[in-house]
């Protein structure tokens, strides 16, 4: 009796949320399928949309590693390049190998690379982890410059994106390559929210706040590290296809340095740690932030304001954010977005 | 709702144990051998001896417990009880001495398989997971019931859908048996402390433990909630047939609470017995006497 008078209480609060959602969904479908193609310039595309897409789906396989399941990592980088090199070779060596299926490939690649290099979150934690993370990114630079069979004995080891096609219909274009990006984007990014909210999900976070009880209690604690070490990669390794593949169109290894590690760090504590729309936040961010700076600084200082001072504002304003939010505001962008969301809904009301 | 015929439930646990124990494999020690293979005993350790650095935190320990008494183990800060639950649920492991669980003899006690011995806990200091919501945490008390995976709980198949619909209707009870319900959907960690000292034992409590070990429940918590606590203790012994051990540092919170009582100083067991006896024991008294108790045994704080 009471559990029935509890749920009819609750009903009209989850019929509003329910519509409020839907509309959301439709809203974005709207926006990404049809406003988007349609009206975005070139530049808004391949300057901001595609990389924006590609880090946030980053933001997304890393946040569950480290915001969901408390593992700090600093070989997404790695994992990216893996992702990248992995699509680049099933589809030069198997002939005819469609599109999403490589880059499922390349996402297992990543995942198995991840889960070999999350064998030391076994023993250590926190910082000692995150150092042992920098062998995944040394080794991953190193084996792909070294072998040369990697990027088809490419002298420099670069590699180039093929022709992307999916049943037939050519993506080469901007277009068609946002429609790949942002497809792609939209389902990990909906497996990831069902997983967050499932048991495993919740396992990941019992293993963050409390890794003794959670053991007590029966939680796989070792399994659910792996696990997390693994799907986190799959999805960093996806948006390492994604970065290469849509973005920059030709890449070399060293273009998935330490600094890109440290870039997806920062995209998930600014925007939020533990939470799927601040990955997206955080991502746009990150992106938004030197094309502001650059003309901000145009503005106020003219020529003054070359590409060397832009790189260097950039990395003192973002450090002095980082610092800002770690001690202000840990939950980052997310937080003040919903605070925000409540102030206006107060003032409406 | 829950545990509607109490001696029903207690005498399927105690047969179920029973059950096991006719198949148990005594090890080592002729004492432990003799208690494990007696079927109203759920927990025996014989001759437990640990020391951290230069620091005997336990020597010689026997303890018994049986089937559905409420065992309370007492003494004062820095005496070895929680060292004693620690190692009886595996995340400390004894230099000497035997664990027998229901029959299963171990001289070290596997913590990633406690919750399927059927063994749960509580911590001295919370162990809760803050990011999640108290329904969330309690729901985690059943996770070693779970065997869908992860793909299966993504693509929302059969198997995961009813595995979550059984652990919510537990939760659900359980909620209710400890009055929970105006908080339930709220994030743990923003709870007063006395109501995450109860989200805990709700998550013990729902793993339906044949054994349950609560480290100092009700350390910090109101006179108020003190009483509060003691009657969901009683009523988990009570209802659901729970074997309980308690440890506490308040010698007054316990005598009117369990069954026996064992009294720990300076990592031995000075005396084991009814709460009466126990009381009246001249060494109990000394060490009482000797740390800063006041005459009824309450803390001085
Ligand atoms: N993990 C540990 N490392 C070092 N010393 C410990 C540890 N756990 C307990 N001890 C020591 O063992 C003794 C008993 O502690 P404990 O079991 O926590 O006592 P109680 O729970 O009765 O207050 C204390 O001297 C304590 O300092
Ligand atoms: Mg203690």
């Amino acid at each position: 009796m009471a559990v029935q008078a509890l749920d009819a209480a609750r009903l009209p609060v989850d019929w509003a949320k329910l519509v409020q959602k839907l509309a959301l969904a439709t809203a974005l479908f709207v926006v990404a399928y049809g406003v988007v193609p349609a009206y975005a310039s070139g530049y808004l595309v391949e300057a901001i949309l595609l990389p924006f897409l590609a880090l946030s789906l980053a933001a997304v396989g890393l946040n569950l590693l480290t915001g969901y399941c408390g593992q700090l990592s600093l070989g997404s980088s790695a994992f990216m390049a893996v992702g990248a090199f992995g699509a680049y070779n099933f589809n030069l060596r198997v002939e005819g190998l469609p599109l999403a299926v490589t880059m499922i490939l390349a996402g297992i690649s990543a995942a198995g690379f991840g889960v070999v290099f999350g064998l030391p979150s076994l023993r250590l934690r926190g910082f000692y982890l995150a150092v042992s993370t920098l062998a995944a990114q040394f080794f991953g630079q190193w084996a792909l410059t070294k072998f040369g069979w990697f990027s088809n004995d490419n002298p420099s080891g670069v590699i180039s994106a093929p022709h992307l096609a999916v049943a037939g219909l050519s993506l080469d274009s901007a277009t068609g390559r946002y429609l790949l990006s942002v497809t792609t984007v939209m389902v990990l990014t909906a497996l990831v929210w069902r997983l967050v909210n499932s048991a495993t999900g919740r396992n990941f976070i019992a293993v963050r706040d409390n890794e003794t009880a959670a053991r007590v209690i029966g939680v796989p604690v070792l399994r659910t590290k792996l696990l997390a070490f693994a799907i986190s990669s799959f999805i960093i390794g996806i948006a390492g296809v994604l970065w290469a593949f849509t973005y920059l169109r030709t890449v070399e290894p060293a273009g998935f340095n330490l600094d890109r590690s440290f870039q997806i760090l920062f995209i998930i504590i600014i925007g939020g740690l533990a939470s799927i729309r601040g990955a997206f936040l955080g991502a746009a961010f990150i992106v938004v932030l030197p094309l502001f700076l650059s003309r901000l600084g145009a503005f106020l200082f003219g020529g003054l304001f070359d590409s060397g001072v832009l790189d260097m504002s950039q990395r003192i304003v973002l450090g002095a954010l980082i610092i800002i939010f770690l001690i202000a505001e840990p939950s980052g962008l997310s937080a003040l977005f919903d605070r925000l969301k409540r102030r206006i809904g107060s003032r409406s009301s | 709702m829950i545990g509607a015929s109490l001696g029903a439930a207690a005498y399927e646990r105690a047969s179920e144990i029973s059950a096991i124990l006719a198949v148990a494999n005594p090890v080592g020690d002729r004492r432990l051998a003799r208690l494990s293979s007696r079927p109203d005993v759920v927990l025996a350790l014989s001759g437990i001896g640990i020391s951290f650095g230069g620091v005997k935190a336990l020597s010689d320990v026997d303890l018994e417990v049986e089937v559905g008494e409420i065992r309370a183990v007492i003494g004062p800060n820095g005496a070895g009880k929680s060292s004693l639950i620690n190692i009886i649920s595996g995340l400390y492991h004894a230099d000497r001495g035997r664990i027998a669980i229901g029959g299963q003899s171990f001289s070290r006690v596997p913590a990633s398989r406690l919750a399927r011995l059927g063994v749960a806990r509580t911590f001295q200091n919370l162990a809760l997971f803050g990011g999640l919501s108290v329904r969330n945490n309690i729901a985690c008390g059943r996770v070693h019931t779970r065997r869908a995976s992860f793909v299966e709980h993504i693509a929302g198949l059969p198997r995961a859908r009813s595995e979550d619909a059984g652990i919510a209707e537990k939760t659900d009870q359980i909620v209710a048996f400890l009055h929970l319900e105006s908080v339930a959907d709220r994030l743990v960690a923003t709870l007063p402390y006395g109501l995450q000292k109860r989200v805990e034992l709700a998550r013990a409590l729902v793993a339906e433990p044949k054994l349950l070990l609560l480290d100092e429940p009700m350390a910090g918590l109101t006179a108020t909630e003190k009483a509060e606590m003691a009657g969901f203790v009683r009523a988990a012994r009570d209802r659901h047939g729970v074997t309980i051990i308690l440890i506490e540092h308040d010698i007054g919170v316990v005598m009117g609470l369990s069954d026996r009582v064992a009294v720990l100083d300076y990592g031995r067991k000075i005396a084991d017995g009814t709460p009466a006896e126990v009381r009246a024991d001249p060494a109990v008294i000394r060490a009482y006497i000797g740390t800063a108790e006041g005459e009824n045994g309450e803390d001085i704080r």
